[in-house]
Order: structure tokens, then C-alpha cells, then sequence
């Protein structure tokens, strides 16, 4: 089981519901947020291109928060999910500069919290709660092994990107472009 | 032109809008890890190589200020925690591919080591220092017979210490100013040339003066090749790498980079030490307090700029 996300950048329209849903969904504290809107403009006016993004955690395979962590705090879950446990987490900040996404903050609370791909939606067979949400459907999340998913389904007929994959961490968060 | 905007407005503290996550906490550390990994490496090599008596400063007197430099260097690194009663969690996993993990066994190690050492050699700083109690005499006189390995220890540690300092920044793939292998020889290398400035300053004896002069002289020749070396990697790497080394060549931090931990803290120091070897008679403390500052410096500008340094965006 591989867990992944696509996010259709041609149907995205920026309207931050997924932020809001998931800030309620996994109270997240305010001021704070594990999803976050990036709207990417190229070119030069009047020729320009833009490109909107719904970008979170990667959950990437080669994920350099789980090998910096010293005290294996951060480990990967059911379907490769990257998760934080609380009171395993010491607060040293070695994930957070080790992600090269900045999907990671400090909790108030003293831990390290993120994206958690809302596994605990996941493992009742609902969606994650930005996914759900989307007014424009324009995401997607499902098992890469399972070639009938919708994330699998969709990206076997739409061109995709990754997030500095030069990067080397092999994320599983896709953008169809 | 490329514009990225976060346009659902994160701003998650010390993530946004420029990371910051490490402050004051790290880099001081860092140097007060590096200087303690330099006064036991040469501590350990010196008593080796059967230069107790000899080189009592570099053996004896100087050793003395490792562990308070590793306490207070401690201090920080738990002030810098954030969920800090889970401290001990360090403690209770291996985890050989994080440096930060054997980092802090490494400590776990060397601190009591460098308070024996102090220990055992308290009377070169207190001479008229009773231990009191029977049984911390009875202890002391055992270990006494175990200086060697001891020594051994010391050294070995010492070098995991110094090159820890420095690997431990360059193992966060997102940071392409840190990910340069030589972060950790360099911060050795700026580590011993600390602790020998330490060893220079408290010296009494004008042999092991020169003799750590000279050494000096070497490690920063060192320092200033490894430098090199850094930005000739950056330059020749991707673009993530050169955007990360530009921040010190021609980049907001130029000036400060050049001036305070190469000019100040390795040049002029040099030049003085060579006019000191010379026979001009030059203060020992500011060529000591210059190469302290530089290696300090050092520290937090690489500490901050890789904090600068990334792959998006």
C-alpha cells in the first residue's frame, strides 16, 4: 500500500477551502496550518502563466524528516503516511530543516506537527478532509498499488510534476499540470 | 520572471516568511562543542605522546574548560528544545543514520570523560584543592592508573565531536549550503585551531606557546583550503548550490563572512602569529580572542545562511 495525492493545477482555482478544512478537521491552532495555497506566476506581462498549487506534506518516500530524527519520532505509517509521535518528538527542529517543502512546524505545544494525510479519515475509507472538500475536485488521493484508485487512475492519463524532485526525497504528492 | 506566492496566507512561526527555526541556541553550541572537541583532542594526544610534564597547559590546565564549555554548550542545546521534558527520548533509541542521534551519545561520552579529566587534574588550577572524602580520593587514585585508554578515548571522541558539529548541518538534504561533506572537517579544523588558541593563551611555558603557534598556523592554512574547497564544490553543483554559496559571494552575507571569520578571524590571527614566531612581542590574548570570534563567527553565519539556502521557490 502506497498512499499518494494528486492535485490538478488546471482545475485548482486558490480558494484555500482545503487550508480551512483541514485546520477544522485536525484542529490545527490558530495562526498555524499543515496545507497551504501557492500560486506560481511565469513569464512576462503580457505573457504570463500561472499556476495555482494546493501543496502540503509530500510523504515522500525518501523522506529526510524520518532518517534526521533522532529519536524515531517521526517513522512511516500504514501505506508510507509520515507521521510525528508526540511523545517521542524532543522539539529539536531537525526535521523541520530537513524538509525541503517547509511541511513542518513547531506545535505550541512544544512537538512537531504536519500533514498526517488525515490517516485517521484514511482508515475509515473516507477521504483526506481537503480532498473531500474540494469545490472544484480537483484532488485526488488514493493507493498507487491499487490501479483502480483515483490517484492512480488519474495519472495514468495526465502529465504530472513533483516538487523539487532534484530534492531526492521521491514525494508522493503529485501535480497534474 | 518567476513569482511564487503563498496565497492562502501560511505563516506558521519561525517557517515563514524565511525559516528560522534555529536562533542563538545551535550556533553557540556548535562553537562550544567544537572548542571543547579541540582542547581534549590535543589533552589526549599530548598526555600520548608522554608531554604531560612538558605541555602541562595542553595536557593539564587547558582541558579544564571542556566540560564547562560542553555544560553550558548543553544548556543551550536543551534551551533550544521545544518540547523539552522528552529530552531523555535521546536516550533511548540508536539511530546511526541521524547525526543528531550519535551526537548526543557521543556527548553522552564525552562530557563525564572531560569532567574525570578535570578532575584528576584540579590541582594544576586549584594547588591547594582537597577532595575531602575518602572515598573521591580512593576513586581518583584508580583512575589514575587508567589515564591511557582514557586518553585514547578523548581523542577518538574529540574527533567524532568536531566533525559531529559540522555533519550534523550538512545530513538536512534541504539546506544546500549545508550539504557539503566538508561542513564537518571544516568545523574540525576550526574546532582545534580554538582549542589550541585556549592552549596558547593559558601556556606559561614559551616552547608549548610556539609549538601551538605553530600549530595554529597549520590548522588555519587548513581552515582557509577546506574554505576554498566549499565554494568551489557549491560552484560547480546545481543551481540550489550556487544560489546557496552566492549568499557568501556576493550575497547579503559577503561582507560579514569575509571580514569577521576570514580576515579576523583567520588572517590576522595568522599574521600575527608568524610575526609572534618571529620574535616581535605581540599580547597573546588578541590573536586568541580574534581566532575565538572567528570560529564563533563561523558558525553562526553558516548556522543562519543555510537557514536561507533552499530548494523551492
Amino acid at each position: 500500500m502506497r498512499y499518494a495525492m494528486a492535485v490538478d493545477t488546471k482545475k485548482c482555482v486558490g480558494c484555500s477551502d482545503c487550508v480551512v478544512a483541514c485546520q477544522t478537521e485536525n484542529d490545527v491552532p490558530i495562526g498555524y496550518c499543515r496545507d497551504w495555497v501557492v500560486e506560481s506566476t511565469v513569464g512576462t506581462y503580457p505573457q504570463l502563466e500561472t499556476e495555482i498549487r494546493s501543496e502540503r506534506c509530500n510523504h515522500c518516500d525518501n523522506s529526510p524528516c524520518v532518517r534526521c530524527c533522532p529519536t524515531g519520532a517521526s517513522h512511516y505509517s500504514d501505506g508510507g503516511i509520515v507521521l510525528v509521535t508526540k511523545n517521542k518528538c524532543i522539539g529539536c527542529s531537525a526535521c523541520i530543516q530537513s524538509c525541503p517543502y517547509d511541511a513542518r512546524f513547531t506545535h505550541p505545544d512544544g512537538y512537531v506537527d504536519k500533514c498526517t494525510f488525515c490517516l485517521h479519515r484514511v482508515k475509515k475509507g473516507m477521504e483526506p478532509a481537503c480532498v473531500a472538500v474540494c469545490p472544484t475536485k480537483c484532488m485526488y488521493f488514493g493507493d498507487l498499488d491499487d490501479p483502480n484508485s483515483p490517484v492512480s487512475k488519474i495519472l495514468k492519463t495526465r502529465k504530472y510534476k513533483v516538487l523539487a524532485p532534484e530534492a531526492g526525497t521521491k514525494p508522493n504528492v503529485y501535480f497534474l499540470i | 520572471m518567476k513569482e511564487e506566492l503563498i496565497i492562502s496566507g501560511r505563516m506558521n512561526p519561525k517557517i515563514d516568511p524565511v525559516l528560522h527555526a534555529w536562533g542563538w541556541e545551535i550556533p553557540v553550541y556548535l562553537f562550544l562543542g567544537g572548542v571543547a572537541a579541540g582542547l581534549l583532542f590535543f589533552a589526549g594526544l599530548y598526555f600520548i605522546l608522554g608531554k604531560e610534564n612538558q605541555y602541562t597547559s595542553a595536557v593539564k590546565k587547558a582541558p579544564m574548560l571542556a566540560p564547562i564549555a560542553l555544560t553550558l554548550g548543553l544548556v543551550a542545546l536543551f534551551l533550544d528544545l521545544h518540547h523539552k521534558l522528552y529530552f531523555w527520548r535521546l536516550y533511548t533509541t540508536i539511530k546511526l543514520v541521524s547525526p543528531m542521534s550519535w551526537g548526543a551519545w557521543t556527548l553522552m561520552i564525552v562530557t563525564p570523560i572531560s569532567m574525570i579529566w578535570a578532575a584528576l587534574n584540579i590541582k594544576e588550577w586549584f594547588p591547594n584543592w582537597d577532595w575531602k572524602f575518602k572515598i573521591i580520593k580512593d576513586a581518583i587514585t584508580f583512575i589514575e592508573q587508567y589515564k591511557k585508554p582514557m586518553a585514547w578515548v578523548m581523542v577518538i571522541s574529540a574527533v567524532v565531536l568536531g566533525v559531529y558539529t559540522g555533519i550534523l548541518l550538512s545530513a538536512f538534504n534541504a539546506r544546500p549550503l549545508w550539504n557539503t561533506s566538508i561542513l564537518g572537517l571544516l568545523f574540525l579544523a576550526s574546532g582545534l585551531s580554538a582549542g589550541a588558541a585556549l592552549i596558547m593563551l593559558l601556556s606559561k611555558n614559551p616552547e608549548e606557546r610556539k609549538l601551538f603557534a605553530k600549530l595554529d598556523l597549520l590548522i588555519i592554512g587548513v581552515e582557509l583550503f577546506f574554505i576554498i574547497h566549499m565554494f568551489m564544490g557549491f560552484l560547480a553543483s546545481t543551481q540550489a548550490q550556487q544560489d546557496a554559496a552566492a549568499l557568501f559571494l556576493g550575497g547579503e552575507l559577503t561582507a560579514v563572512f569575509w571580514i569577521f571569520v576570514v580576515v579576523l578571524g583567520m588572517i590576522i590571527p595568522a599574521i600575527i602569529e608568524v610575526l609572534e614566531l618571529k620574535g616581535k612581542h605581540i599580547p597573546v590574548v588578541i590573536p586568541v580572542a580574534l581566532i575565538l570570534f572567528g570560529s564563533f563567527m563561523l558558525r553562526w553565519l553558516i548556522t543562519h545562511a543555510g537557514q536561507l539556502s533552499r530548494y523551492l521557490y
